[in-house]
């Protein structure tokens, strides 16, 4: 018995059955975090035609984008970062919780990350709502009215904008999805290691959504005049 | 002998055994019933793909345009080539023989994720219920390239389900490769290591490398498209300033990598086959394995050799040209490695092995003349002629269907536990070398002649090779059609094919024929390098 108590238990993420595939829970714990790198590595590549897309044009009309850009709501924008950075953290405290097995953190943070998130969505949608009032949603056969020079060029800026954040938004919105579900078995708790490694695979997720938008913030907010 | 007569036994207890009822198909996470799953769905689409070329070689028969009208013309060449490239072509050795025989080569009970396995193969079923729904709708006529500003301003035909669903079907391609990669990671009996890893599996992680590298750009590529279409919005428009060229871009960007997703898989089918029925160890090993991976890194800086006439820099030209020769290298690597490993080798003429043959020399083919459109110069000659249909046809149907149907006769055995007909499968064989040459050889020549491809009428000079190929695709499709025929016969009537038909070394061979449903009764340990063929007497293919 002293001899017990003396060996650090593994950490929950490493107890419980394995899948009858594995032959070990190491094993399977490698396999889910590289499989979820390598799906990240390929949505990274997604956005990344989008990106890349968007610089080529961003240095081909390199006035008329930065202009463009100034019409851009940069303090709601800022705000979301700030947002979508602090839900960066909660997720981050969630995973350290639900390995320690903290049965209500768990539970309650995942719900502060999903606020939080909802929050951002809120925002982004408001963002939109006034982009509409001011006329500048080039999409839908709306009307485009950009009080700028080269309306033309602006419109693909807003083009883009609305491709490169909508896809965003949709990352988010599936993103919000799978933590909810999360948050009902973390609340129900009856698979605690199981739990925990399902939050860390998915917390990996949630930063790659926040890696993304502060690319995305990066190229359409700041590039301004 | 005397082992080899024990293994002549039906095994009572395997995959196929345990649950005959549909839901114990649809919902199987077994990745060898997966791979049945996939084997019957790309089978289909393979028929209804070609079903659309035959239509169109009849129509060429003649130099008028007698049979279909121009409009049917052009939406038949495009369903031809969405459903052989995007739901045949890319997905056939990787789903079908990759997701039977990857575990079981690196001796793992199942793929590492075998419920996104499945999840794999339903989205690829969503995907091609957008195609059908396309053939619905009136198809499509932009052809497989979907080429703006055609697709986004000027075509009233159904471009958004067919977008849709290669969309999708990305995405099963995405999820099985990282499958995949995972599982030759992190699944390896063992004693495998990496250089021990049969050549088959090396092409299969090569190729789920471009799969998971260049299908999600394709992915942003046909959403762009679609949400062009949709919302009007202008990215490859250019009178709202945005570029069509930038779609080609794109889109070649990942189309070309996803030649060599076509043809990897076939090489690592080949020097599977080549290596057993010379029963001699690989030339090269490590040499097949490096150009297996050199193709695939080349694979991704050539893409601007499909735009050479499209308003590209001359520099860039001569940069995607001088890249494109470099493919070359280890291609003709893994070929004469292929050749070597066949000299002072025990030739056995089984019927994998026509194929494997078939392959090497119909590839051959289709990578020099692959040399000739790379340069610069003469591919602006022969640009959208049959020249380059013929030389693509080369690649990815001599190429990669010859292998195929190589591997499905090679592990045919293993997958169903009964051997098919030795002749028949040989004469399957021979049609479709002999089919193939007639159909696709004259191309070149009337490439070369100027003839240009996606023309529904032609000059009355074209008509003989154009009659010479529209008989070999008669031929061609004796080819597929017999083992169809015969390889349903083998199930019902075949005899037992023990464990190991071919004599054949890798992991594979080691479990019975069919094998039980996880793989191994025990995980085995591998003690020896791949293609150890040393006992070169006591095996009689065929029995």
């Amino acid at each position: 018995m002293p001899t017990a108590t003396k060996t650090t238990p593994p950490p929950l993420g490493d107890q419980g059955p394995v899948a009858e595939q594995f032959e070990a829970m190491e094993q399977q714990r490698q396999a889910d975090r590289m499989g979820m790198w390598m799906f990240l590595g390929t949505e990274l590549l997604l956005f990344g035609g989008t990106f890349g897309a968007f610089i080529t044009y961003r240095v081909i009309y390199a006035d008329a984008f930065a202009e463009a850009a100034s019409h851009l709501d940069l303090k709601l924008g800022t705000l979301n970062t700030a947002l979508l950075l602090t839900s960066g953290l909660t997720m981050a405290l969630t995973e350290q919780l639900s390995r320690a097995a903290r049965h209500k953190a768990t539970f309650w943070l995942l719900i502060a990350t999903i606020a939080i998130g909802a929050l951002f969505i809120g925002i982004k949608g408001f963002e939109w709502y006034k982009e509409y009032q001011e006329q500048l949603m080039p999409v839908l056969g709306l009307t485009f009215d950009y009080p700028g020079n080269q309306p033309d060029r602006a419109q693909l800026f807003f083009n883009f904008y609305f491709v490169m954040t909508g896809l965003h938004a949709v990352h988010m919105l599936i993103g919000l999805g799978v933590l909810s579900v999360i948050a009902v078995l973390a609340w129900r708790w009856r698979d605690p290691p199981r739990i925990a490694r399902q939050v860390q695979i998915s917390g990996l997720y949630w930063a790659f959504v926040d890696v993304i938008w502060v690319i995305v913030f990066s190229l359409l907010y700041l590039l301004r005049v | 002998m005397s082992t080899i007569a024990l293994d002549q036994r039906w095994p009572r207890d395997h995959y196929l055994s345990s649950g005959f009822r549909l839901r114990d198909w649809l919902l199987t996470t077994d990745h060898k019933r997966i791979g049945w799953l996939y084997f019957a769905s790309i089978t289909f689409f393979f028929f209804l793909g070609g079903i659309a070329a035959l239509l169109i070689r009849l129509e060429l028969i003649t130099p008028r345009g007698d049979l279909l009208s121009p409009d049917t013309y052009n939406e038949m060449f495009s369903m031809h080539g969405i459903i052989m490239v995007w739901f045949f072509l890319i997905p056939s050795i990787p789903n079908t023989l990759g997701n039977f025989l990857i575990p079981l080569m690196v001796g793992a009970r199942d793929l590492a994720f075998p419920r996104l396995n499945l999840l794999s193969w339903y989205i690829y079923t969503i995907g091609a219920l957008f195609v059908v729904l396309t053939v619905l709708l009136g198809a499509v006529d932009t052809g497989w390239t979907f080429y703006t500003p055609y697709s986004t301003l000027f075509t009233n035909t159904a471009v958004l389900a067919a977008a849709t669903g290669v969309f999708v079907v990305g995405f099963s391609t995405i999820l099985t490769g990282i499958n995949f990669m995972v599982t030759l990671h992190k699944m390896r009996a063992p004693g495998l290591t990496w250089m021990r890893l049969p050549l088959f599996a090396w092409a299969t992680y090569a190729t789920s490398l471009i799969m998971i590298l260049a299908t999600p750009v394709l992915s942003i590529t046909l959403l762009l498209i679609a949400v062009e279409r949709i919302f009007g919005i202008g990215i490859f428009d250019p009178a709202l300033g945005g570029d069509p060229i930038l779609f080609q871009h794109l889109f070649w960007f990942y189309s070309h990598p996803a030649v060599y997703i076509m043809i990897l898989p076939g090489m690592g089918v080949v020097s599977e086959l080549i290596s057993c029925f010379s029963r001699n160890r690989l030339f090269s090993y490590k040499g097949m394995v490096i150009s297996v991976m050199a193709i695939a890194l080349f694979g991704f800086l050539v893409w601007g050799h499909h735009m050479f006439v499209a308003g590209q820099s001359m520099y860039a030209g001569i940069m995607f040209s001088l890249f494109s020769f470099l493919v070359a290298l280890p291609s003709a690597i893994k070929t004469f490695n292929w050749t070597a490993t066949l000299y002072r080798g025990r030739i056995l003429l089984t019927a994998p092995m026509l194929y494997a043959f078939s392959f090497i020399g119909l590839f051959t083919i289709g990578g020099l003349t692959g040399i000739i459109v790379a340069a610069m110069t003469i591919d602006v000659h022969v640009h959208d002629t049959y020249f380059v249909v013929a030389h693509f046809h080369y690649v990815m149907v001599g190429g990669m269907v010859t292998a195929y149907l190589g591997g499905v006769h090679f592990w045919w055995p293993k997958m169903t536990g009964k051997m098919y007909s030795e002749i028949w499968s040989k004469v399957a064989a021979l049609a479709l070398f002999i089919g193939f040459n007639l159909t696709f050889f004259p191309q070149f020549i009337l490439g070369y002649q100027g003839m240009p491809r996606r023309y529904h009428e032609y000059p009355e000079d074209f008509q003989l090779l154009n009659v010479m190929s529209s008989l070999g695709a008669g031929v061609l499709a004796i080819g597929y059609l017999l083992p169809l025929v015969y390889l349903t016969w083998s199930l019902f009537k075949g005899k037992p094919a023990g464990a190991n038909p071919w004599g054949a070394t890798g992991l594979e061979w080691q479990t019975s024929s069919p094998p039980p449903k996880h793989n191994f009764v025990q995980i085995p340990t591998v003690t020896e390098p791949p293609y150890a063929y040393r006992d070169q007497d006591n095996t009689a293919p065929f029995g």
